[in-house]
Protein backbone atom coordinates (compact mmCIF):
# COMPACT_ATOMS: atom_id res chain seq x y z
CA UNK A 1 0.00 0.00 0.00
CA UNK A 2 1.78 3.24 -1.23
CA UNK A 3 0.77 6.42 1.52
CA UNK A 4 0.82 9.81 -0.20
CA UNK A 5 3.08 11.78 2.54
CA UNK A 6 6.07 10.86 3.41
CA UNK A 7 6.50 9.51 6.73
CA UNK A 8 10.46 10.91 6.80
CA UNK A 9 11.26 13.77 4.58
CA UNK A 10 14.80 15.39 4.86
CA UNK A 11 15.60 18.58 3.19
CA UNK A 12 19.10 19.30 1.93
CA UNK A 13 20.89 18.29 5.22
CA UNK A 14 24.44 19.37 6.15
CA UNK A 15 26.16 19.54 9.26
CA UNK A 16 30.56 19.73 8.13
CA UNK A 17 32.78 19.48 11.36
CA UNK A 18 35.59 20.28 9.27
CA UNK A 19 36.10 20.30 5.19
CA UNK A 20 34.90 17.31 3.92
CA UNK A 21 33.78 15.45 7.17
CA UNK A 22 30.43 14.84 7.83
CA UNK A 23 27.89 15.35 5.16
CA UNK A 24 26.49 17.73 3.25
CA UNK A 25 23.08 18.48 0.96
CA UNK A 26 21.53 15.47 1.56
CA UNK A 27 17.99 14.98 0.59
CA UNK A 28 15.31 11.91 0.40
CA UNK A 29 11.76 10.72 1.26
CA UNK A 30 11.31 7.89 3.38
CA UNK A 31 7.96 5.98 3.56
CA UNK A 32 6.48 3.31 5.77
CA UNK A 33 7.30 -0.46 5.06
CA UNK A 34 10.73 1.31 3.26
CA UNK A 35 14.27 0.05 3.64
CA UNK A 36 16.89 3.13 2.93
CA UNK A 37 20.33 1.99 3.05
CA UNK A 38 23.20 4.55 3.28
CA UNK A 39 26.55 3.02 2.28
CA UNK A 40 30.13 4.35 1.91
CA UNK A 41 33.44 3.60 3.50
CA UNK A 42 34.65 4.41 6.56
CA UNK A 43 34.63 8.66 6.87
CA UNK A 44 32.29 9.09 4.14
CA UNK A 45 29.66 10.68 6.62
CA UNK A 46 27.46 8.13 6.84
CA UNK A 47 27.26 7.61 10.76
CA UNK A 48 27.38 11.37 11.32
CA UNK A 49 24.24 11.58 9.07
CA UNK A 50 22.54 8.90 11.03
CA UNK A 51 23.21 10.46 14.24
CA UNK A 52 21.74 14.06 12.82
CA UNK A 53 18.24 11.99 11.21
CA UNK A 54 17.81 9.93 14.27
CA UNK A 55 17.40 13.51 16.53
CA UNK A 56 20.94 13.23 17.94
CA UNK A 57 22.96 16.05 16.26
CA UNK A 58 21.34 19.28 15.12
CA UNK A 59 22.53 19.78 11.66
CA UNK A 60 23.74 23.01 10.35
CA UNK A 61 21.78 23.23 7.70
CA UNK A 62 18.43 21.76 6.19
CA UNK A 63 15.22 20.54 7.61
CA UNK A 64 14.25 16.88 8.51
CA UNK A 65 10.16 16.56 8.65
CA UNK A 66 8.85 13.67 10.54
CA UNK A 67 5.14 13.66 10.13
CA UNK A 68 4.55 17.13 8.75
CA UNK A 69 6.71 18.83 11.90
CA UNK A 70 10.42 19.99 12.04
CA UNK A 71 12.31 17.40 14.05
CA UNK A 72 14.85 19.73 15.35
CA UNK A 73 11.93 22.71 16.07
CA UNK A 74 10.72 20.52 18.43
CA UNK A 75 11.73 20.58 22.10
CA UNK A 76 14.52 18.63 23.28
CA UNK A 77 12.28 16.32 25.55
CA UNK A 78 10.04 16.00 22.53
CA UNK A 79 12.93 14.73 20.66
CA UNK A 80 13.96 12.36 23.09
CA UNK A 81 10.43 10.66 23.98
CA UNK A 82 10.31 9.99 20.20
CA UNK A 83 13.46 7.69 20.52
CA UNK A 84 11.74 6.05 23.59
CA UNK A 85 8.15 5.14 21.65
CA UNK A 86 8.15 5.78 17.85
CA UNK A 87 11.66 5.48 17.38
CA UNK A 88 14.38 3.04 17.42
CA UNK A 89 17.89 2.94 17.40
CA UNK A 90 20.00 0.27 17.09
CA UNK A 91 23.62 0.60 17.58
CA UNK A 92 26.45 -1.01 16.29
CA UNK A 93 27.72 -1.98 19.28
CA UNK A 94 24.72 -3.83 21.00
CA UNK A 95 25.67 -2.47 24.85
CA UNK A 96 25.54 1.00 23.83
CA UNK A 97 21.66 0.21 23.36
CA UNK A 98 21.07 -1.79 26.09
CA UNK A 99 21.42 -0.74 29.97
CA UNK A 100 24.26 -2.93 31.23
CA UNK A 101 22.73 -3.04 35.25
CA UNK A 102 19.34 -4.21 34.50
CA UNK A 103 18.11 -7.83 32.84
CA UNK A 104 17.55 -8.40 29.41
CA UNK A 105 13.48 -8.75 30.36
CA UNK A 106 13.92 -5.20 32.13
CA UNK A 107 16.15 -4.06 29.10
CA UNK A 108 12.53 -4.65 26.85
CA UNK A 109 10.24 -4.15 30.13
CA UNK A 110 11.52 -0.48 30.54
CA UNK A 111 10.30 0.26 27.01
CA UNK A 112 6.81 -0.50 27.64
CA UNK A 113 6.92 0.73 30.88
CA UNK A 114 7.85 4.29 29.33
CA UNK A 115 4.37 4.19 27.23
CA UNK A 116 2.64 3.89 30.10
CA UNK A 117 2.46 -0.26 30.56
CA UNK A 118 1.84 -0.50 34.27
CA UNK A 119 1.19 -4.39 34.91
CA UNK A 120 3.94 -6.43 36.08
CA UNK A 121 3.18 -9.59 34.84
CA UNK A 122 1.72 -8.42 31.12
CA UNK A 123 5.13 -6.91 30.61
CA UNK A 124 6.92 -9.73 31.48
CA UNK A 125 4.90 -11.97 29.72
CA UNK A 126 5.44 -9.54 26.36
CA UNK A 127 9.27 -9.31 27.25
CA UNK A 128 8.99 -12.78 27.27
CA UNK A 129 7.00 -13.31 23.66
CA UNK A 130 9.87 -11.09 22.38
CA UNK A 131 12.81 -12.76 23.14
CA UNK A 132 11.96 -16.06 22.08
CA UNK A 133 10.73 -13.85 18.62
CA UNK A 134 14.58 -12.83 18.46
CA UNK A 135 15.20 -16.44 19.35
CA UNK A 136 17.07 -15.47 22.64
CA UNK A 137 16.03 -18.68 24.99
CA UNK A 138 13.34 -17.59 27.81
CA UNK A 139 15.73 -19.19 30.58
CA UNK A 140 17.79 -15.84 29.91
CA UNK A 141 15.04 -13.68 30.60
CA UNK A 142 16.79 -12.20 34.49
CA UNK A 143 20.57 -12.43 33.00
CA UNK A 144 22.06 -9.77 32.52
CA UNK A 145 23.70 -8.33 28.89
CA UNK A 146 26.71 -8.64 29.82
CA UNK A 147 26.57 -12.23 30.09
CA UNK A 148 25.39 -12.59 26.21
CA UNK A 149 27.48 -13.17 23.39
CA UNK A 150 27.81 -10.33 20.74
CA UNK A 151 25.07 -11.95 18.47
CA UNK A 152 22.51 -12.19 21.81
CA UNK A 153 23.01 -8.89 22.71
CA UNK A 154 22.63 -7.62 19.31
CA UNK A 155 19.29 -9.21 19.32
CA UNK A 156 17.99 -7.94 22.66
CA UNK A 157 18.58 -4.50 21.36
CA UNK A 158 16.27 -4.88 18.39
CA UNK A 159 13.80 -6.46 20.57
CA UNK A 160 14.50 -3.24 23.39
CA UNK A 161 13.59 -1.19 20.11
CA UNK A 162 10.87 -2.86 18.66
CA UNK A 163 8.88 -3.80 22.05
CA UNK A 164 6.89 -0.07 21.29
CA UNK A 165 6.01 -0.84 17.76
CA UNK A 166 8.09 1.39 16.07
CA UNK A 167 7.47 3.20 12.74
CA UNK A 168 11.01 4.30 12.23
CA UNK A 169 14.14 2.98 12.97
CA UNK A 170 17.62 3.46 12.37
CA UNK A 171 20.35 1.15 12.54
CA UNK A 172 24.24 1.46 12.03
CA UNK A 173 25.70 -1.68 10.48
CA UNK A 174 23.88 -4.08 12.76
CA UNK A 175 25.22 -6.90 11.75
CA UNK A 176 29.11 -5.43 12.20
CA UNK A 177 31.60 -7.32 14.09
CA UNK A 178 29.10 -10.60 14.18
CA UNK A 179 30.10 -14.18 12.94
CA UNK A 180 28.88 -14.94 9.62
CA UNK A 181 26.56 -17.77 10.63
CA UNK A 182 24.79 -15.02 13.20
CA UNK A 183 24.70 -12.80 10.83
CA UNK A 184 22.50 -14.61 8.38
CA UNK A 185 19.98 -15.70 10.94
CA UNK A 186 20.01 -11.31 12.06
CA UNK A 187 19.33 -10.50 8.49
CA UNK A 188 16.96 -12.89 8.62
CA UNK A 189 15.18 -11.55 11.69
CA UNK A 190 15.39 -8.03 10.48
CA UNK A 191 13.95 -8.51 6.64
CA UNK A 192 10.61 -10.49 8.62
CA UNK A 193 10.53 -7.84 11.53
CA UNK A 194 10.45 -5.02 8.51
CA UNK A 195 7.73 -7.12 6.45
CA UNK A 196 6.03 -7.52 9.24
CA UNK A 197 5.35 -4.48 11.40
CA UNK A 198 5.75 -2.29 8.44
CA UNK A 199 8.71 -0.42 9.35
CA UNK A 200 10.79 2.48 7.87
CA UNK A 201 14.10 1.88 8.34
CA UNK A 202 17.62 3.65 7.71
CA UNK A 203 19.84 1.23 7.77
CA UNK A 204 23.54 2.24 7.65
CA UNK A 205 26.46 -0.16 6.29
CA UNK A 206 29.44 -0.40 4.53
CA UNK A 207 28.73 -4.40 3.85
CA UNK A 208 26.88 -4.58 -0.13
CA UNK A 209 25.55 -7.69 0.72
CA UNK A 210 23.70 -6.84 3.55
CA UNK A 211 22.62 -3.86 1.58
CA UNK A 212 21.45 -5.79 -1.30
CA UNK A 213 19.60 -8.29 1.33
CA UNK A 214 17.59 -5.53 3.47
CA UNK A 215 17.62 -1.80 1.53
CA UNK A 216 14.94 -0.87 -1.73
CA UNK A 217 16.99 1.87 -1.98
CA UNK A 218 20.75 3.46 -1.56
CA UNK A 219 22.29 6.18 -0.93
CA UNK A 220 26.14 5.90 -2.02
CA UNK A 221 28.34 8.22 0.09
CA UNK A 222 31.53 9.79 -0.56
CA UNK A 223 33.37 12.57 1.61
CA UNK A 224 30.03 13.84 2.73
CA UNK A 225 28.31 13.73 -0.27
CA UNK A 226 25.77 11.26 -1.55
CA UNK A 227 27.10 10.53 -4.90
CA UNK A 228 24.40 7.75 -6.57
CA UNK A 229 20.88 6.89 -5.19
CA UNK A 230 18.31 4.60 -6.72
CA UNK A 231 16.71 1.59 -6.79
CA UNK A 232 19.19 -1.16 -4.64
CA UNK A 233 19.48 -3.83 -7.38
CA UNK A 234 19.85 -0.82 -9.77
CA UNK A 235 22.88 0.89 -7.95
CA UNK A 236 24.78 -2.30 -7.19
CA UNK A 237 24.19 -4.20 -10.79
CA UNK A 238 24.36 -0.87 -12.92
CA UNK A 239 26.44 1.64 -11.06
CA UNK A 240 27.17 4.96 -12.58
CA UNK A 241 29.64 7.22 -10.40
CA UNK A 242 32.82 6.10 -10.23
CA UNK A 243 33.06 5.72 -6.80
CA UNK A 244 29.86 3.00 -6.96
CA UNK A 245 31.71 1.51 -9.44
CA UNK A 246 34.94 1.22 -7.41
CA UNK A 247 32.92 -0.33 -4.53
CA UNK A 248 31.29 -2.89 -6.39
CA UNK A 249 34.14 -3.96 -8.02
CA UNK A 250 35.98 -4.40 -4.76
CA UNK A 251 33.01 -6.98 -2.85
CA UNK A 252 34.92 -10.31 -3.33
CA UNK A 253 31.33 -12.33 -3.27
CA UNK B 1 -3.96 -6.23 -29.31
CA UNK B 2 -3.39 -3.75 -26.50
CA UNK B 3 -0.32 -2.22 -25.74
CA UNK B 4 1.47 -3.64 -22.67
CA UNK B 5 5.41 -1.99 -23.56
CA UNK B 6 6.22 0.45 -25.52
CA UNK B 7 10.20 1.31 -25.71
CA UNK B 8 11.26 4.77 -27.08
CA UNK B 9 14.73 5.27 -28.79
CA UNK B 10 16.34 3.47 -25.89
CA UNK B 11 20.49 4.35 -25.86
CA UNK B 12 22.82 2.90 -23.15
CA UNK B 13 26.76 3.23 -22.98
CA UNK B 14 28.65 1.89 -20.24
CA UNK B 15 31.55 3.79 -18.46
CA UNK B 16 34.36 1.93 -16.86
CA UNK B 17 35.31 4.54 -14.74
CA UNK B 18 37.89 2.65 -13.39
CA UNK B 19 39.33 0.96 -16.48
CA UNK B 20 40.29 4.32 -18.13
CA UNK B 21 36.87 5.47 -18.61
CA UNK B 22 36.24 2.64 -21.38
CA UNK B 23 32.76 3.14 -22.99
CA UNK B 24 30.55 0.43 -24.05
CA UNK B 25 27.84 1.38 -26.17
CA UNK B 26 25.48 -1.33 -25.80
CA UNK B 27 21.93 0.46 -27.11
CA UNK B 28 21.36 3.03 -29.77
CA UNK B 29 17.60 4.30 -30.70
CA UNK B 30 16.25 1.09 -29.85
CA UNK B 31 12.80 1.38 -30.04
CA UNK B 32 10.21 -1.40 -29.44
CA UNK B 33 6.51 -2.19 -28.90
CA UNK B 34 4.99 -4.78 -27.00
CA UNK B 35 1.42 -5.89 -26.93
CA UNK B 36 -0.67 -8.27 -24.36
CA UNK B 37 -0.80 -12.04 -25.95
CA UNK B 38 2.17 -11.51 -27.41
CA UNK B 39 5.61 -12.86 -27.51
CA UNK B 40 8.38 -11.02 -28.64
CA UNK B 41 11.93 -12.52 -28.43
CA UNK B 42 15.13 -10.28 -28.61
CA UNK B 43 17.34 -11.95 -30.82
CA UNK B 44 20.90 -11.70 -31.80
CA UNK B 45 24.73 -12.67 -31.04
CA UNK B 46 26.67 -12.18 -27.78
CA UNK B 47 27.35 -8.73 -27.01
CA UNK B 48 24.13 -7.22 -28.86
CA UNK B 49 22.63 -5.77 -26.15
CA UNK B 50 19.64 -8.02 -25.60
CA UNK B 51 20.24 -8.71 -21.73
CA UNK B 52 20.49 -4.86 -21.16
CA UNK B 53 17.50 -3.97 -23.07
CA UNK B 54 15.58 -6.92 -21.02
CA UNK B 55 17.03 -5.68 -17.63
CA UNK B 56 16.40 -1.81 -18.79
CA UNK B 57 12.84 -3.25 -19.27
CA UNK B 58 12.98 -4.50 -15.11
CA UNK B 59 14.55 -1.05 -14.32
CA UNK B 60 17.21 -3.10 -12.99
CA UNK B 61 20.11 -1.30 -15.25
CA UNK B 62 19.31 2.90 -15.94
CA UNK B 63 19.21 3.94 -19.57
CA UNK B 64 21.16 7.31 -20.94
CA UNK B 65 18.52 8.05 -22.92
CA UNK B 66 14.93 7.24 -24.14
CA UNK B 67 11.83 5.70 -22.72
CA UNK B 68 10.29 2.65 -21.46
CA UNK B 69 6.99 2.96 -21.38
CA UNK B 70 4.90 0.34 -19.05
CA UNK B 71 0.95 -0.40 -18.53
CA UNK B 72 0.19 -0.25 -14.66
CA UNK B 73 -3.24 0.06 -14.06
CA UNK B 74 -4.27 1.65 -16.87
CA UNK B 75 -1.83 4.39 -16.72
CA UNK B 76 1.59 4.69 -18.65
CA UNK B 77 4.47 5.15 -16.51
CA UNK B 78 8.19 5.77 -17.77
CA UNK B 79 10.64 3.39 -16.07
CA UNK B 80 13.65 5.35 -17.24
CA UNK B 81 12.27 8.32 -14.49
CA UNK B 82 9.81 7.04 -12.01
CA UNK B 83 10.83 6.89 -8.43
CA UNK B 84 12.41 3.78 -6.99
CA UNK B 85 8.89 3.21 -4.71
CA UNK B 86 6.93 3.54 -8.05
CA UNK B 87 9.21 0.61 -10.09
CA UNK B 88 8.72 -1.58 -6.62
CA UNK B 89 4.84 -1.44 -6.89
CA UNK B 90 4.98 -1.83 -10.43
CA UNK B 91 7.73 -5.12 -10.16
CA UNK B 92 4.99 -6.44 -7.60
CA UNK B 93 1.80 -6.11 -9.68
CA UNK B 94 3.01 -5.71 -13.12
CA UNK B 95 6.32 -6.54 -13.96
CA UNK B 96 7.36 -10.39 -13.65
CA UNK B 97 10.79 -11.37 -13.95
CA UNK B 98 13.10 -14.70 -14.81
CA UNK B 99 16.23 -13.68 -14.51
CA UNK B 100 19.19 -16.17 -15.62
CA UNK B 101 20.42 -17.00 -12.45
CA UNK B 102 18.95 -17.55 -8.62
CA UNK B 103 19.73 -15.29 -6.16
CA UNK B 104 19.79 -17.06 -3.13
CA UNK B 105 18.52 -15.51 0.31
CA UNK B 106 20.24 -17.60 2.88
CA UNK B 107 17.76 -19.84 4.88
CA UNK B 108 14.51 -18.93 3.07
CA UNK B 109 12.95 -22.06 1.95
CA UNK B 110 12.22 -22.94 -1.44
CA UNK B 111 8.48 -22.99 -1.09
CA UNK B 112 8.92 -19.76 1.09
CA UNK B 113 10.76 -18.07 -2.08
CA UNK B 114 8.06 -19.18 -4.53
CA UNK B 115 5.36 -17.94 -2.61
CA UNK B 116 6.78 -14.82 -1.97
CA UNK B 117 5.37 -12.64 -4.83
CA UNK B 118 2.01 -13.40 -3.96
CA UNK B 119 2.68 -13.11 -0.23
CA UNK B 120 3.60 -9.75 -1.36
CA UNK B 121 0.51 -9.15 -2.76
CA UNK B 122 -1.59 -9.91 0.23
CA UNK B 123 -2.27 -13.56 -0.61
CA UNK B 124 -2.78 -15.08 2.28
CA UNK B 125 -0.01 -18.10 3.26
CA UNK B 126 -2.44 -21.18 2.85
CA UNK B 127 -3.12 -20.21 -0.53
CA UNK B 128 -0.26 -19.09 -1.84
CA UNK B 129 1.75 -22.14 -0.47
CA UNK B 130 -0.61 -24.12 -2.49
CA UNK B 131 0.08 -22.56 -5.53
CA UNK B 132 3.37 -22.95 -4.53
CA UNK B 133 3.04 -26.33 -4.02
CA UNK B 134 1.14 -26.55 -7.49
CA UNK B 135 3.85 -24.91 -9.49
CA UNK B 136 6.53 -26.76 -8.14
CA UNK B 137 5.21 -29.77 -9.15
CA UNK B 138 4.31 -28.83 -12.63
CA UNK B 139 8.34 -27.90 -13.13
CA UNK B 140 8.94 -31.06 -11.40
CA UNK B 141 10.82 -30.14 -8.41
CA UNK B 142 10.21 -33.42 -5.60
CA UNK B 143 8.53 -32.41 -2.86
CA UNK B 144 11.56 -33.56 -0.68
CA UNK B 145 13.19 -30.09 -1.61
CA UNK B 146 10.34 -27.50 -0.94
CA UNK B 147 11.07 -27.25 2.64
CA UNK B 148 14.79 -26.54 2.05
CA UNK B 149 17.27 -23.80 0.54
CA UNK B 150 18.06 -23.96 -2.62
CA UNK B 151 21.65 -23.10 -2.07
CA UNK B 152 22.60 -26.46 -2.26
CA UNK B 153 20.45 -27.55 -5.37
CA UNK B 154 21.77 -28.23 -8.92
CA UNK B 155 21.87 -25.65 -11.61
CA UNK B 156 18.80 -26.77 -13.36
CA UNK B 157 16.37 -26.92 -9.87
CA UNK B 158 17.74 -23.69 -8.66
CA UNK B 159 16.46 -22.60 -12.14
CA UNK B 160 13.22 -24.35 -11.90
CA UNK B 161 12.37 -22.68 -8.58
CA UNK B 162 13.46 -19.66 -10.14
CA UNK B 163 10.49 -20.00 -12.66
CA UNK B 164 7.97 -20.84 -10.58
CA UNK B 165 8.85 -18.08 -8.73
CA UNK B 166 8.10 -16.15 -11.71
CA UNK B 167 5.13 -17.55 -12.87
CA UNK B 168 3.01 -17.66 -9.38
CA UNK B 169 1.65 -14.35 -9.83
CA UNK B 170 -0.28 -13.29 -12.95
CA UNK B 171 2.00 -10.18 -14.50
CA UNK B 172 0.78 -8.57 -17.09
CA UNK B 173 4.21 -8.18 -18.21
CA UNK B 174 6.72 -11.08 -18.36
CA UNK B 175 10.31 -10.70 -18.95
CA UNK B 176 12.63 -14.20 -19.07
CA UNK B 177 16.25 -14.23 -19.55
CA UNK B 178 17.48 -17.41 -20.78
CA UNK B 179 14.55 -19.48 -18.93
CA UNK B 180 15.18 -22.84 -20.07
CA UNK B 181 19.25 -22.65 -20.22
CA UNK B 182 20.00 -25.15 -18.04
CA UNK B 183 17.03 -27.79 -18.39
CA UNK B 184 16.98 -30.95 -20.09
CA UNK B 185 13.90 -31.38 -22.78
CA UNK B 186 11.37 -32.60 -19.87
CA UNK B 187 11.54 -29.77 -18.18
CA UNK B 188 11.82 -27.32 -21.05
CA UNK B 189 8.93 -28.20 -22.28
CA UNK B 190 7.02 -27.61 -18.79
CA UNK B 191 8.57 -24.20 -18.66
CA UNK B 192 7.58 -23.75 -22.34
CA UNK B 193 3.80 -24.62 -21.55
CA UNK B 194 3.87 -22.07 -18.78
CA UNK B 195 5.05 -18.99 -20.99
CA UNK B 196 1.95 -20.13 -23.81
CA UNK B 197 -0.41 -20.15 -20.91
CA UNK B 198 0.66 -16.96 -19.74
CA UNK B 199 0.66 -15.65 -23.42
CA UNK B 200 -2.32 -16.87 -23.70
CA UNK B 201 -4.08 -15.35 -20.13
CA UNK B 202 -2.90 -12.20 -22.08
CA UNK B 203 0.85 -11.90 -20.68
CA UNK B 204 3.00 -9.54 -23.07
CA UNK B 205 5.95 -11.95 -22.77
CA UNK B 206 9.54 -10.31 -23.68
CA UNK B 207 12.34 -12.91 -23.67
CA UNK B 208 15.18 -14.45 -24.22
CA UNK B 209 16.28 -18.11 -25.77
CA UNK B 210 19.12 -19.66 -27.52
CA UNK B 211 17.30 -22.74 -28.03
CA UNK B 212 16.18 -22.91 -31.16
CA UNK B 213 13.10 -25.14 -31.13
CA UNK B 214 11.74 -23.15 -27.88
CA UNK B 215 11.94 -19.91 -29.52
CA UNK B 216 10.15 -21.12 -32.64
CA UNK B 217 7.37 -22.59 -30.59
CA UNK B 218 6.82 -19.63 -28.38
CA UNK B 219 7.62 -16.33 -30.51
CA UNK B 220 5.40 -14.52 -32.20
CA UNK B 221 8.26 -12.22 -33.52
CA UNK B 222 11.90 -11.56 -33.14
CA UNK B 223 13.53 -8.47 -32.43
CA UNK B 224 16.98 -8.44 -34.09
CA UNK B 225 19.66 -6.72 -32.28
CA UNK B 226 22.85 -6.28 -33.74
CA UNK B 227 26.07 -5.01 -31.59
CA UNK B 228 27.30 -1.54 -32.34
CA UNK B 229 30.06 -1.05 -34.69
CA UNK B 230 32.85 0.79 -33.88
CA UNK B 231 32.29 4.10 -36.16
CA UNK B 232 35.21 6.37 -37.59
CA UNK B 233 35.40 9.36 -35.57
Amino acid sequence: MISEQPLLAVNQLTHLYAPGKGFSDVSFDLFPGEVLGIVGESGSGKTTLLKALSARLAPQQGNIIYQGQDLYARSESDRRRLLRTEWGVVHQYPMDGLRAQVSAGGNIGERLMAVGERHYGDIREKAGRWLQDVEIPLSRIDDLPGTFSGGMQQRLQIARNLVTHPRLVFMDEPTGGLDVSVQARLLDLLRNLVRDLNLAVVIVTHDLGVARLLAHRLLVMKDGQVVESGLTDRVLDDPHHPYTQLLVSSVLA
Amino acid sequence: MSLQLRVENLSKTFVLHNQHGAELPVLEHASLQVSAGECVVLHGHSGSGKSTLLRSLYANYLPDQGHIWVKHQQEWVDLVTAPARQILALRRDTLGWVSQFLRVIPRISTLDLVAQPLRERGVERQESDERAKLLLSRLNVPSRLWDLAPSTFSGGEQQRVNIARGFIADYPVLLLDEPTASLDSANSAAVVSLIEQARDRGAAVVGIFHDNAVRERIANRLYVMNPITERAV
